[in-house]
């Protein structure tokens, strides 16, 4: 099984990604590679079995509405790669 | 051919927690920019969100209020795209399995009842902020409001007009204000309005290629937004065009929707189930106890204003609208018996004073104690209506009571026969031709004296009492 260039150049751009063509049609023949194995999966009869997105079986724990202060401004803004009077800064990118 | 148009909602509002929906920043609104932001929020490596409690009561209590169907579980979903206001590259939101659904709300279309459905409530966090006005080149970032706990309501399409959008959206605020979970706050941005808008040739049952028209931000616009949109979409068809399912943003100083074309913009989002979150499971005790610690709706108050209070619909629909005036309304009436008189002041001379910012009320410098204690000077004579009228004024603009207003500036009602019978020989006295005129039969005229009277008194003349001492002495001479 192959999944067509145009999807795998699809995928990359959702996931801002850039591709040489060789690399194109390598992913697109490992990316159909890896969907046929789990094709196996279809194999087995699951209509009546719920999907298991979690493997336990308990409820997402809650914590109180309680405030507590963390990071600091400077210590917020200490990694990003542009910053400005407090703010993170990134290139413009609507047109006006 | 005649078009009618179709309409969905999708309102977001902010839940009124102290705390984000799966971090401890603050939310409160204005800080400093990127100062209520931690690893959670700033969606840095490693970390994991935890559920607010308060956040899923809120939205429970708000799906509760709409009539949904509250889920015993649910799950959290993450929506991916890219863009700078959400750090994590996606945003938690609830797609299979949302926390409620099957909801509706009543709301008066042309004097009539109409149900509109609720397909779903949500909850999801909301992104941060982005300020494209300080520099040519830059676009700055403010991640305060990353995380902020929101709902999501989803109509189903059964808005057919811009005005049943409006009288929607306003019952929708009023009933999330009523519970306590949102503050309503259009212009902060605390209660937001996408429109899923179609149209189709009237009687249709066919859906026509919708818009989206996102992010109108009051009352007002999302009328003209809607308005203007529904035009537009008639005039493509009708010259023989195409609507084109796309995003389009409201200009509102030229009054105009305007398709959003943004390269980054991506419609795949590629849901699926946030690995970080487990299901939701909700106590179906839980829900009953939020259901019965739900305040008295916007509906049920109205109703009984009508019976107990014999209100026409009209003054209790105003008076229930806001959850403040209604309360303001009633700690009146404990203080004085005369709904209809009580509801006349405060749907008049108060809503006039509070410009359309009903919640102001609460700190309103005629308190209901003050307004009953106005409206007594009245009943006893004290003061006229007309003059109450400008005791409430200054009662407004200086903060005192209404006794004090009036034997300071000396404008208690002259109510005394003897002295009001020598203003009104004087008056007659300097008015000899009119007075010959009315005893000829010109009764018109009775109007004229009663205003020169007053004028002499400085309007403090009781009108009752001028108008029957006038009749008896303009007979007499």
């Amino acid at each position: 099984m192959k999944i067509s260039k145009d999807a795998v150049r699809h995928v990359a751009e959702l996931a801002r990604l850039e591709f040489k063509e060789d690399e194109l049609e390598r992913f697109s023949e490992q990316l159909g590679n890896i969907l046929e194995y789990m094709e196996k999966l279809n194999e087995i009869d699951t209509a009546s079995i719920e999907p298991t997105f979690h493997v336990l079986g308990l409820s997402t724990p809650l914590r109180e509405d309680v405030v507590k202060p963390w990071l600091s401004l400077d210590e917020a803004l200490e990694n990003a790669p542009e910053k400005e009077e407090g703010f993170f800064t990134v290139p413009k990118f609507i047109e006006d | 051919m005649e078009y009618e148009a179709v309409i969905g909602l999708e309102v977001h509002a902010q839940l009124l927690t102290d705390s984000k929906i799966f971090c401890s920043c603050s939310t409160k609104f204005g800080g400093k920019p990127n100062t209520q932001v931690c690893p959670i929020c700033l969606g840095m490596p490693g970390v994991l969100p935890v559920l607010n409690k308060k956040a899923l009561e809120y939205a429970i209590r708000a799906a509760l209020a709409a009539n949904c169907e509250v889920s015993p579980k649910s799950r959290f979903a993450r929506k991916n795209y890219f863009y700078p206001d959400l750090p994590k590259g996606y945003q938690i939101s609830q797609y299979e399995e949302p926390l409620s659904t099957d909801g509706r709300l009543e709301i008066k279309s042309n004097g009539s009842n109409k149900r509109i459905r609720i397909k779903r409530i949500h909850l999801e966090e909301d992104a941060g902020k982005l300020i494209h006005e300080y520099s040519q080149n830059w676009s700055y970032v403010d991640l305060n409001r990353a995380g902020v706990p929101l709902i999501e309501i989803v109509s189903e399409p059964d808005i057919s007009s811009s005005d049943d959008a409006v009288t929607y959206l306003k019952k929708l605020r009023s009933i999330l204000m009523y519970i306590g979970v949102c503050d309503g706050n259009m212009e902060e941005g605390s209660l937001r309005c996408d429109a899923n808008v179609s149209v189709r040739p009237k009687g249709s049952k066919d859906l026509g290629t919708k818009a989206e028209v996102k992010n109108v931000n009051s009352f007002k616009f999302v009328q003209k937004a809607l308005e203007y949109e529904i035009r537009r979409q008639i005039s493509v068809l009708e010259s023989g065009g195409r609507v084109l399912q796309e995003t389009r943003l409201f200009d509102s100083n030229q009054g105009v929707t305007f398709s959003m074309r943004s390269k980054e913009e991506a419609h795949d989002y590629r849901y699926f189930p946030d690995p970080d979150l487990l299901p939701v499971f909700v106590d179906g005790k839980w829900v009953e106890e939020i259901r019965e610690s739900l305040p008295e709706l916007p509906d049920v108050r109205l109703e009984r204003f009508i019976k107990e209070y014999e209100l026409p619909p009209y003054d209790a629909e105003i008076l229930t609208a806001s959850k403040e005036v209604a309360e303001y309304f009633e700690e009146c009436l404990k203080h004085y018996d005369k709904p209809k008189t009580v509801s006349n002041w405060i749907m008049t001379d108060v809503l006039r004073e509070l410009k359309g910012e009903e919640e102001g009320i609460k700190t309103f410098p005629v308190t209901p104690e003050r307004l009953t204690e106005l409206i007594k000077l009245i009943d006893d004579g004290t003061i006229s209506g007309k003059i109450a009228k400008d005791v409430f004024s200054e009662m407004v603009s200086t903060k005192k009571g209404a006794g004090e207003i009036v034997s300071q500036k000396g404008i208690k009602q002259i109510s005394d026969q003897a002295e009001i019978e020598i203003i009104i020989s004087q008056v007659i006295e300097k008015n000899q031709d009119e007075a010959s005129r009315y005893r000829a039969g010109q009764e018109k005229l009775i109007g004229f004296f009663v205003g020169e009277v007053m004028k002499a008194t400085q309007g403090k003349a009781n009108p009752k009492l001028v108008n029957e001492t006038l009749r008896k002495k303009l007979k007499e001479t």
